[in-house]
């Protein structure tokens, strides 16, 4: 994963450590390498270490150990407000007693900047978040969506390379989260900036991001694109944490040419594609995704592997079905249908052979 | 449903304008709300309100002349006092059967007091002739103008007459003036001579050693309020108990305790002797001054500062200083800018809290101010209980009231009164 040898590293964790108590680390050995420009989201459960490491990048927490470099140069020394670096708060952080322009000025004043050019700059921020009209209220009279605006453009009105975000939007509510998503996206973009994004929804991670580092346990479990992320799970904690996962234990019998042999806990045979198995006689969580089950039978590819399945739950979504299936033992078994005009409504009780392509179907760490 | 369409006044379901229906319907809950702040409402003014009131009325209140010395006042009316000249027979007739009655009553040193605070010297002159008038038969003994002046000759001076007829009305501002240092002279209201001013020189001493101890109180309490709300919340509760502590101890029993540190063969004293950072002939004065009663004060009214201080800071976010800090302030720049400005809510409620306390304080100052270190409260209290002047007392309290509400005002005017919270 990292590298630290790379030159076009804009944003570097090498080794990185961090305790609080001194018996616990919060963030065990953390590497990581980012480019200039890139959108960089940090993903996982609470106490997972994602914040600590966006803290330690910030310059709030420091480093038990290990190294961080910013452009090359380490800044483990260097304190919070010579990093220059911008930073959205989980709570916005906009500042009570001044008004909208007041805050926006605040990072140019601290900087020396001459009264007319503070002004300019101030105004473009606010038009750049299309809040150009706000400038004299003060921040208790903004909605959520309006007071998320101002901390984004607080935290670029001084034009930093870089740009934090702690869970920036998980104060809003679903639509204009959803909203603020391609907003934010899109001026990074425009901008070109590097952020770093920490957040516990997957579905922000994936829709935002460059690459989403996926935390567990003090460490990076797995880094890379969305679709990477999401159709190429390197172990069980990636897949059951992106998206929804269908999960099959077994034991592995054979591995062959790429392709594993596994025999589930109900006797039956299945083909997979080996991700982190090594050798027979291992256990293995297989892992599928709901919308990559068919039971169509004409949609199956030829000789594919079929398994039986009782229908248990059938439950109408509108843009697609979803069915709660019995298959090896396994009562949770999901799967996904397009509400496609030839689709069949299956109904609770209803026996049925469901299928997959091998590729589809990786066996993991148990 | 009835009411939808039509115009005028809304109308409730039974025909009524809705407005009355709502403010009967909200009228038992209004009578009941009062019902249970009456035994309070009660007692509040009975014990509060009426005496407050009661003092404020006696600081202008003068029917003791007026009662006492019916016939004099009245005899007194064409008298002019600006000619020089002493008044005519009849008004010494008229003194001389007002004390007559009045002495058989007992009542003329009562007047004689009251006026003894205008003019002293009055006081002997009535006493002295009360006795002696008792015996006179008003048809028969006159002239009284010679016979007066034969008792003591004070009832030949104008100034006496003077001060009569002056102070004849049924209310007075000579109470007030005196409690700012002036007097009802020939030509109305002149400052009193140096040497018996007071009150001004006690008015100032007590706002200026009052705004002493608050700004001692902020500077020692805003620390500790900020420690207090940036701990977990185990160890700010322990610390919170200390700052309390105080509390649970008598006011007298720590002032005296302060009188045993400060004195000059006292704790502090010795050691700083024993160190030898103090000569020990040259002990240092730490009581019966002024110090003596700011650090007393200081050491009271503090807890009064650090608990509004820290409840406005335990609200702030420590995410508004780490903003600041990643937005490229410093430490110091963080903390002025962006901390310091939302705790003032917090010091405007201490220091509204500390400074009208301290204003009024009046055992402390006693016990460990001397003479240097006493506030005008102790001057109201003994108008009040020692010397009897209750009139001067109730001035001096009044203005002292009048100045609080006006610092009151100043501060809303300044900061605003809706900027202090004290939680």
């Amino acid at each position: 994963m990292a590298d630290a040898s790379n030159v076009d590293a804009f944003v570097e964790f090498e080794r990185v450590q961090k305790s609080y108590d001194g018996e616990n680390l919060v963030v065990k050995d953390l590497n990581l390498t980012m480019p200039k420009g890139e959108f960089l989201t940090m993903l996982g459960p609470s106490g997972s270490g994602k914040t600590t490491c966006l803290m330690m990048l910030a310059g709030f927490e420091t480093a038990t150990h290990g190294d961080i470099r910013l452009d090359g140069t380490s800044i483990n020394n260097i304190p919070p407000h010579k990093r220059g670096i911008g930073m959205v708060f989980q709570n916005y952080a906009l500042f009570p007693h001044m008004t909208i322009a007041e805050n926006l000025s605040f990072p140019l004043e601290v900087r020396k900047m001459g009264k007319s050019e503070r002004e300019e700059k101030v105004k473009r921020a606010l038009d750049m978040v299309e809040m150009g009209a706000f400038g004299g209220r003060r921040p208790a009279q903004l909605s959520g969506g309006q007071q998320q605006r101002i901390a984004l453009a607080r935290a670029l009105v001084f034009e930093p390379e870089l740009v934090l975000m702690d869970e920036p939007l998980g104060a809003l509510d679903k639509q204009l989260r959803e909203k603020m998503q391609f907003e934010i996206t899109h001026l990074a973009h425009r901008l070109g900036i590097t952020v770093v994004y920490v957040t516990h929804d997957q579905t922000e991670a994936l829709t935002m991001s460059d690459r989403v580092a996926v935390f567990d346990d003090g460490r990076i479990q797995q880094i890379a694109p969305p679709d990477q992320l999401y159709e190429s799970p390197e172990n069980s904690f990636v897949a059951q944490f992106i998206g929804e996962n269908n999960t099959l234990e077994g034991t592995v019998k054979e591995i062959n040419n790429g392709i594993a042999l596994v025999q589930l806990d109900d006797g039956e045979l299945i083909d997979c594609k080996p991700v982190n198995v090594s050798k027979p006689g291992e256990r293995t969580r297989v892992s599928i995704r709901p919308e990559r089950v068919e039971y169509n039978k004409s949609r199956l590819r030829e000789g594919a592997h079929t398994l039986n399945a009782e229908v248990l739950e059938f439950i109408y979504m509108g843009d697609i079905f979803r069915t709660r299936l019995r298959v090896a033992g396994n009562d949770e078994f999901i799967i996904k249908t397009r509400n496609a005009p030839d689709q069949v409504r299956l109904q609770p009780g209803q026996q049925i052979e469901i299928g997959w392509l091998p590729e589809d179907c990786r066996a993991l760490d148990a | 449903m009835t009411d939808i369409s039509q115009s005028g006044p809304v109308l409730a379901a039974d025909g009524t304008p809705l407005k009355r229906s709502l403010s009967r319907a909200l009228r038992m809950q209004k009578l009941r709300a009062l019902m249970l702040i009456a035994p309070l409402l009660l007692f509040i003014l009975v014990t509060f309100i009426l005496p407050v009131a009661d003092m404020l009325f006696r600081s202008v209140e003068n029917r003791i002349v007026q009662d006492t010395l019916p016939q004099t006042v009245e005899a007194l009316a064409d008298w002019d006092p600006a000619s020089g000249q002493l008044p005519e027979e009849a008004v010494f007739a008229a003194m001389a059967a007002d004390l007559q009655i009045a002495a058989k009553a007992k009542t003329h040193t009562r007047v004689a007091k009251r006026l003894n605070y205008e003019n002293p010297g009055v006081s002997s002159v009535f006493r002295k002739s009360g006795r002696k008038v008792g015996k006179w038969d008003l048809a028969t003994d006159g002239p009284f103008r010679e016979k007066l002046i034969e008792i003591d000759d004070g009832w030949g001076d104008v100034e006496l007459w003077r001060t009569i007829k002056t102070y004849s009305g049924s209310f007075t501002s000579g109470y007030f003036l005196n409690a700012v240092d002036m007097q009802l002279g020939a030509e109305g209201p002149e400052v009193r001579p140096e040497n018996e001013r007071i009150y001004n020189t006690m008015l100032v001493r007590t706002m200026r050693m009052s705004l002493i101890i608050t700004f001692s109180c902020i500077l020692l309490g805003y620390p500790v309020a900020w420690i207090l709300a940036n701990l977990p919340a185990r160890k700010a509760n322990l610390l919170l108990i200390l700052v309390l502590l105080p509390f649970w101890t008598s006011l007298l029993v720590r002032t005296s305790a302060w009188k045993i540190l400060l004195q000059q063969q006292g704790v502090i004293n010795d050691t700083l002797v024993w160190i030898g950072l103090v000569d020990d002939a040259n002990r240092l004065v730490l009581i019966n001054n002024e110090l003596g009663t700011i650090i007393a004060m200081t050491h009271i009214l503090l807890p009064f500062m650090i608990l509004p201080m820290y409840s406005v800071m335990q609200t702030i976010n420590p995410s508004y200083l780490r903003a600041a800090k990643s937005l490229g302030a410093t430490d110091w720049t963080a903390f002025w800018r962006v901390y310091f400005p939302q705790t003032v809510p917090g010091i405007g409620a201490g220091s509204i809290l500390v400074f009208i306390l301290a204003v009024g304080y009046y055992i402390t100052p006693a016990l460990v101010g001397g003479t240097k270190g006493t506030f005008i409260s102790n001057l109201i209290a003994y108008h009040i209980s020692t010397s009897g002047n209750w009139g001067l007392g109730a001035a001096l309290g009044a203005i002292l009231l009048a100045v609080v509400l006006l610092l009151y005002w100043v501060y809303d005017k300044v900061v605003g009164i809706d900027n202090v919270k004290l939680g």
